[in-house]
């Protein structure tokens, strides 16, 4: 399908997709299998200035937006979902500062990611805050020119590989939601320590740590926006971080598809090619057009953020509803039609299944999602 | 330091088709590629340019469309680019195209190395690096491996051999042409592609250069292609069963038959 993509989107997703299927597809496996950090591919990526797609050009980026951004995850992911997260969690890392940082915190620390010289981290989570983002305990005090954190961030993508860390903690107990407020927290800082790397079922080349704040001083210069924006600075960056998650998705479904097409055209039963027989022939046609279509809404998703629309977090919701659940049916039965071959770990339909996984759970559950969905749709009734 | 590399346009190897009656190369529908061991001279050149500072200038003989290679270089790390292409450089060996291309890197400024890949994938000559270093006087080293010290007037380098490698000093300017074990080429870059789509290239035809005309193209070629085939496929050999002591009984009885 023709997205009418501008010469310059096209020429990133062409040298995405040719760093994915040179670079990380042949080692994918083994990062799975060892769940290392795969810092060389991560130095590719850094070379070729794909993590300064969406970053402005007076900070040393490209100049792009989301869609350029889904563009280059969507790409990697298909080669390896793990991978490609330390290249989405820096985005997601990077949003708060992107859309709500002050001058000087974008010319200090965006100019470095976009070069790739330092990943990104978004620290949401927390163990009793999941769903519930807003039950979060990690607290800011602020004491004179700087702000003392303490508490524990949980599950955190990119942590322990990370430099730039934007933070969500409480500032004023009394507020609730509306106290909280997001900080610049930079690796090394005292006071700042990882937990132990979590072993996952799927995207294990992805490093997921505890982020663990004890009496550690941030400047009152990190603080992004204003005490109390905590919130709406998270809950932004979910909006235009979301239509990310889909590509990724949508990315593990194309790379879960392309294994069981190439599959079922050599592989050989009764005779002929399992793809002669009907039975196979659509399933296939269900998986290519479920993956376009949950394409199709995510570029559309990630055009309206690149237009400025405001108000999407119900159309944000919608794409990584839709993508993230296209991709696990997808890579299901991608492994469904690869046989016993799909489960086996010598091939990689399996891993794209383990991996699509994490696509309905992370950034907010589907479930979640259908919240948002159906919340918005009852509010714009009561508009009319 | 300046350095210029020479590149081929050639057809992507990976699906080569022959056309059964006249037995030459289909190239219609056949994406055209820098030439791979091309890649890694460039690769060498942008790696000496980052060192050392300087400027690297990428030179093909070719036609029109091999700007795209050359724009491919300059997202590699090629500041420069200079395609000569002219209807009289048609059909030229090794011998004119080397002089062709000697002739134009004696219009480009002064250099202190110029970088080859070792041969082309198409052709597999790998004698118009060598020749450009014969008509242009300098010296040249081939099946370069590592260049291990260089500065404004000499490299050591390491020369591959069949069964090690020699370690050359040479005087610059100097021609190398490179094998694959030297690097690990690069991807391109995004701001490189972006350079290269707004990247002048420089055109000369046959009359921008100082060369003389009876040595261009298809008169200025010694060697004439004749005839190309596709060699007749190797008969399958014949099986000896049985065992072991009956099949060498019965091959040493064959050998024995055969003058070997």
């Amino acid at each position: 399908m023709d997205y009418m993509l501008t010469d310059t989107q096209a020429m990133i997703r062409d040298l995405a997709r040719k760093i994915a299927q040179e670079k990380i597809k042949p080692v994918a496996a083994h990062y799975d299998e060892t769940e290392e950090f795969a810092w060389p591919i991560m130095k590719i990526l850094a070379e070729s200035d794909l993590f300064g797609v969406y970053i402005p050009e007076q900070y040393g980026g490209l100049g792009g937006g989301i869609l350029d951004m889904c563009l280059v995850t969507e790409e990697l992911s298909r080669a390896c979902g793990g991978i490609a997260l330390g290249y989405a969690g820096t985005g997601l890392g990077t949003l708060p500062i992107l859309q709500h940082g002050s001058e000087e915190q974008k010319k200090k620390y965006l100019p470095d990611i976009a070069k790739g010289k330092r990943l990104a981290a978004f620290c949401l989570t927390e163990a009793e805050a999941g769903s519930d983002a807003g039950a979060i305990k990690t607290t800011a005090r602020k004491e004179g020119d700087k702000y003392i954190l303490n508490g524990t961030k949980q599950w955190i993508t990119n942590a322990g590989e990370a430099e730039i860390y934007t933070v969500i903690a409480i500032t004023d107990k009394a507020k609730g939601i509306r106290g909280a407020s997001a900080f610049i927290v930079e690796k090394g800082t005292k006071g700042m320590e990882f937990g132990k790397k979590e072993k996952k079922m799927g995207i294990r080349a992805s490093a997921t740590r505890e982020v663990i704040f004890t009496d550690c001083e941030v400047p009152a210069a990190n603080l992004i926006s204003r005490e109390g924006m905590g919130f709406i600075v998270a809950m932004k960056t979910l909006d235009t971080s979301r239509p990310g998650v889909a590509a990724q998705a949508v990315g593990i479904g194309q790379g879960a598809l392309d294994c069981a097409l190439d599959y079922s055209r050599t592989r050989v039963q009764f005779g002929v090619p399992i793809s002669s027989f009907q039975a196979v022939q659509h399933m296939l046609a269900d998986m290519g057009t479920q993956i376009e279509a949950a394409r199709a809404l995510a570029y559309s998703v990630a055009r309206m953020a690149d237009a400025g629309v405001k108000s999407m977090s119900k159309e944000s919701a919608m794409a990584k509803l839709f993508a993230s659940d296209v991709a696990m049916k997808v890579a299901v039965d991608a492994v469904q039609i690869m046989g016993g071959y799909g489960y086996m770990r010598d091939y990689p339909a399996e891993k794209f299944m383990r991996d699509a996984k994490i696509t309905q759970i992370y950034e907010g559950t589907n479930q979640i999602q259908r919240n948002v969905i159906a919340a918005n749709m009852i509010k714009e009734t009561l508009k009319k | 330091m300046n350095i210029i590399v020479c590149i081929k346009q050639v057809p992507n190897t990976t699906d080569v088709r022959i056309d059964p009656v006249t037995n030459t190369l289909i190239r219609d529908g056949v994406e055209s590629v820098i030439n791979p061991f091309d890649a890694y001279a460039i690769e060498e050149a942008v790696r000496l340019k980052e060192r050392l500072g300087g400027k690297v200038t990428v030179l093909t003989m070719g036609p029109p469309q091999a700007e795209n290679a050359l724009k491919e270089a300059i997202g590699l790390g090629c500041d420069e680019a200079v395609l000569v292409s002219d209807r009289k450089f048609a059909g030229s060996d090794t011998w004119a195209t080397s002089y062709t291309l000697a002739c134009a890197i004696k219009k480009l400024e002064d250099f202190d190395v110029i970088l080859c890949g070792k041969q082309a994938s198409d052709g597999d000559t790998a004698q118009v690096g060598p020749g450009i270093s014969a008509h242009l006087d300098i010296p040249q080293v081939t099946y370069v491996k590592k260049i291990s010290e260089i500065n404004d007037k000499l490299a050591i380098v390491e020369r591959m051999t069949e069964e090690g490698y020699d370690v050359v000093e040479t005087p610059l300017p100097c021609l190398f042409t490179v094998v694959k074990e030297i690097n690990t080429p690069r991807m391109p870059s995004l701001k490189g592609m972006m350079r290269a789509k707004a990247a002048k290239i420089t055109k000369w035809t046959a009359a921008d250069l100082d060369a003389e005309p009876s040595l261009l193209g298809l008169d200025g070629s010694p060697t004439r292609v004749v005839k190309i085939f596709t060699p007749e496929p190797r008969k399958g050999g014949e099986m000896i069963s049985g065992s072991s002591s009956e099949v060498a009984k019965e091959l040493a009885e064959l050998l024995k038959g055969e003058v070997v």
